[in-house]
């Protein structure tokens, strides 16, 4: 089903991306990037600077008005859309607004992606269990979300992300609503995974958050255009 | 599969409110109405194909010779012709006691009663009338051989067809069965367009779930499954309620038809295939709430990527 990645073995490809919504004027300006598979990036930028539309693009919830995007080898532009829930498995997305389903319990938040992807409900409650543990909610697996602090709805979202390890893990200001100790143990997480293969993007504005990540590379947005200095966005270093 | 099958897992992604909304209310008295209009015009179809039935084939001649002794001669001579005829079934003469029975209804005895011994009613000079019922169903052809009989034996007899006087009703009948059948159209296309917006709303209230399971990579067919099987559920249960209420005015209706044995309204009835269509209309129903439901949900749903 998945091609191999092109542009030297890319999972993401952005090329010329242009996003306006309506008539107004573009929000996103010729952004090209690419993202290597197992790499980890930082999105930066300034409030409405356009990274929730240029993250809704990796996460396949907004097409593009012009411009290549091309995940996993595919072309997302012209894609036809029953194909695009196959992709949408393969990315993991932790929502700035948590957006964790009210009327299921955390542990069926958590489970939620491996059972719309057809997993048992044998094979699913060891690794779901493990995530709640892991996320300290273990005591709080039947709460349901409205009765959860925002730090551990914060928790329950990522848990939810990351359960049927995505090969894309899409973050928008994931640690905003976390203590600093809370905060460290989810970059731990995501760096797990990033060292299992999964590229990770992550948006945030926390500066110190970007530092604690070992080779991780920045994307900057200013006002709808993607800054790279350095270029190694455009032409990343073979990692070893 | 009427009621998709859901996982019970995936069915909590829906919070349980049934019958709390109004759609189980609003497709039971629709449905009720639907049974009772399909009943009323399946009745009257069959009352006005009964009536049509027995007329189709009837005529009277009536005889009215001045000469009450001629009359009287003719009359035997034409039945007795008619009924050696192939396209005859059956000519009978009617007495002229049961004339004067039917008239004296009208015109009343001295005493108050019926008045067949009324003298003045004895005094009338009345016509011969023979009833004639014909073989098979070409009835133009038969016409024109009994014109030609009576032309030979009554002169001057008038052939009168029951089509001509009790047509008019049948067709009256028949009009109001096709009126009842529209009805029961109309209701359907009622019953769907609740079903439409109770689509409508119920992807509207759950629109952040339904962002959010396609996020997770949920397909519409996963998506439309869960609301398909909630939205049948719901109609099934005001179907269920509409259904038990019509059988039981039907059945009341049906009681007190039972003493009606007379007249056009004797011939009012459901018959097994009235009943079987009745019985299928619920299931019917189910299967068009849930595959609009379904069609309404896959349009909804192509809108959002």
């Amino acid at each position: 089903m998945t091609s191999a990645p092109r542009s030297g073995g890319a999972m993401v490809e952005f090329s010329g991306v242009g996003l306006r919504y309506g008539p107004d004027a573009e929000i996103l300006s010729d952004v090209s990037f690419n993202l290597q598979p197992g790499s980890f990036y930082f999105l930066t930028g300034a409030s409405g600077a356009g990274k929730t539309s240029l993250l809704k693009m990796l996460y396949l919830a907004q097409r593009p008005s012009r411009g290549i995007v091309r995940l996993f080898g595919e072309d997302l532009v012209s894609m036809p859309r029953h194909r695009l829930p196959g992709f949408r498995r393969r990315i993991g997305v932790v929502f700035q607004d948590f957006r964790l389903i009210p009327h299921l319990s955390a542990r069926d938040n958590i489970a939620l992606p491996l059972r719309i992807a057809g997993v048992s409900e044998e094979d699913l409650s060891g690794p779901v269990g493990e995530m709640l543990g892991w996320i300290g909610l273990a005591e709080r697996a039947d709460a349901f979300p409205p009765t959860l602090s925002g730090g551990e709805q914060q928790r329950v979202a990522i848990a939810r992300a990351v359960i049927a390890r995505p090969q894309l893990l899409v973050a928008d200001e994931p640690t905003g609503n976390v203590d600093p100790e809370m905060a460290t143990r989810l970059l731990g997480l995501f760096e797990a995974l990033n060292r299992l293969g999964t590229t990770v993007v992550v948006a945030t504005h926390d500066i110190h958050l970007i530092s604690r990540i070992e080779n991780a590379q920045m994307m900057r947005l200013e006002k709808g255009r993607l800054s790279d200095p350095t270029g190694a966005l455009r032409y990343p270093p073979n990692r070893s | 599969m009427i009621i998709p099958r859901v996982p019970v897992q995936h069915r909590r992604l829906l919070p349980d409110r049934r019958l709390s909304g109004p759609t189980p209310w609003v497709i039971a008295i629709l449905m009720l109405l639907t049974l009772l209009a399909a009943a009323a015009g399946v009745g009257l179809a069959r009352s006005a194909n009964a009536i049509g039935d027995a007329i189709a084939g009837r005529v009277t001649v009536q005889i009215v010779t001045a000469n009450p002794v001629t009359r009287a001669e003719q009359a035997v001579a034409l039945r007795r012709a008619a009924a050696a005829q192939p396209f005859v079934r059956s000519a009978r003469a009617v007495e002229q006691e049961e004339l004067r029975a039917t008239l004296g209804q009208w015109f009343g005895g001295e005493d108050g009663s019926e008045g067949g011994d009324d003298p003045v009613l004895q005094s009338l000079p009345l016509p011969a009338l023979i009833d004639i019922d014909f073989v098979g169903e070409d009835r133009a052809r038969h016409m024109g051989q009994l014109r030609a009989l009576v032309a030979r034996e009554a002169p001057g007899a008038r052939i009168i067809p029951h089509a001509e006087w009790l047509g008019p009703v049948a067709r009256l009948i028949r009009s109001l069965a096709w009126v009842a059948g529209g009805l029961v159209v109309l209701m359907t296309l009622a019953s769907g367009a609740v079903v439409i917006m109770t689509a409508r709303a119920a992807l509207g209230t759950h629109y952040a779930t339904i962002e959010m399971l396609h996020m997770i990579g949920a397909t519409d067919q996963q998506i439309t499954r869960l609301f398909q099987r909630r939205i049948a559920i719901d109609t099934a249960y005001g179907i269920a309620l509409g259904t038990v209420v019509a059988a039981l005015i039907l059945l009341l209706i049906g009681w007190q038809w039972s003493g009606v044995t007379s007249g056009l309204a004797a011939t009012a009835s459901l018959g097994p295939a009235g009943w079987a269509l009745l019985l299928a209309l619920p299931l019917l129903a189910i299967a068009l709430a849930a595959l609009t439901a379904r069609l309404t949900l896959l349009a909804a749903l192509q809108k959002i990527l």
